[in-house]
């Protein structure tokens, strides 16, 4: 067994924070492509969010978006560029709430491209403020004393407002721990095996640590995931279009 | 899987940002954090490779990419 991680990301170091969950998402990514030999055919559109650091520490080639809109961005250079995959890869605040438009027109259309969402239950870059799919009680900078579900509602989940749409792809791992990975690879690659096969809108949902904004450790913060966040977030694949068929 | 003879885990300590992830996985608890501070200024972690049995849970849960096996 040789275990490494792909040149395509490995080549510098990237500059999120001790226990960040995108340097895992990253490498799934990173290591999907190289298993399909499609590293050079990657098009990836990022947000105004963390997740924009890759720019500088992937070397795939890379579009920012306008905030909360890089699926409808990714969509129009698959339009451009239909021999190429063209990934978005956004927050969870970029895609069910700033671009939720985009994330919901997108799905009813079935538009050809990936959307790997990043949700850590919190709004990272702009200071740890709350989200759609932040959970009931949760402290965050907007919501000192704790989120109320009767001012800002439950936490949003995407199998119960996507499903019902014809999409290709729908499922959520956990990047809590090894097997929460070795699970996001396997969706990883079957959204990425769709999208070559032209067979319409992927999203993949990754529960994600992002300990600066909890207050927690890195350690604490991935056993919220699986203690608080699982509960309410359940993992697996919602919307499996052929296997319907 | 698990030959031991032949693999062995790789540490990079200057990509390490002492996030612990990786002592909390190991099932063998074979990591340790070490008193050695790379340069950005973070304790990196050693692998004690007498209790390591090379199953790769580090390299799994790692967002720094500090381990490699082979």
């Amino acid at each position: 067994m040789r275990l490494a991680a792909p040149e395509t990301v490995t080549f510098t170091q990237s500059g999120f924070c001790p226990g960040c969950g995108h340097g895992l998402a990253v490498r799934l990514i990173a290591e999907v492509m190289e298993e399909m030999g499609l590293s050079e055919k990657l098009l990836a559109v990022v947000d105004v969010a963390c997740g924009s650091l890759n720019i500088d520490s992937w070397r795939f080639d890379t579009i920012m978006a306008a905030h909360g809109r890089p699926i409808a961005t990714a969509v129009g250079v698959k339009k451009v560029r239909p021999g190429n995959l063209v990934m978005a890869y956004i927050g969870d605040g970029a895609a069910y709430s700033i671009g939720m438009a985009e994330t919901m027109h997108t799905a009813l259309r079935n538009d050809n491209v990936v959307a790997l969402v990043i949700n850590n239950s919190l709004y990272g870059m702009t200071g740890g403020q709350c989200a759609p799919t932040s959970l009931p009680g949760q402290i965050t900078t907007s919501t000192p004393k704790g989120k109320d579900p009767k001012k800002a509602g439950m936490p949003f989940r995407v199998e119960e407002a996507f499903t019902g749409f014809d999409i290709a792809y729908l499922a959520r791992a956990s990047m809590a721990d090894a097997k929460g990975m070795i699970q996001a690879k396997k969706y990883v690659r079957k959204a990425f095996e769709k999208h070559r096969n032209g067979e319409g809108f992927c999203l993949v949902e990754l529960l994600s640590p992002c300990p600066t904004n909890l207050n927690m450790t890195p350690v604490k913060s991935v056993r919220r995931i699986k203690d608080e966040m699982i509960p309410y977030f359940p993992l697996g694949e919602f919307k499996d279009k052929k296997r319907e068929e | 899987m698990g030959n031991k003879k032949e693999e062995k885990v790789y540490t990079n300590p200057a990509r390490c940002k002492g996030c612990g992830y990786c002592i909390n996985t190991c099932p063998q608890e074979a990591i340790q954090v070490s008193d050695h501070v790379n340069a950005k200024g973070y304790n990196t972690v050693v692998v004690d490779d007498s209790k390591c049995v090379v199953c790769g849970m580090c390299y799994r849960v790692c967002p720094d990419y500090v381990f490699e096996i082979k």
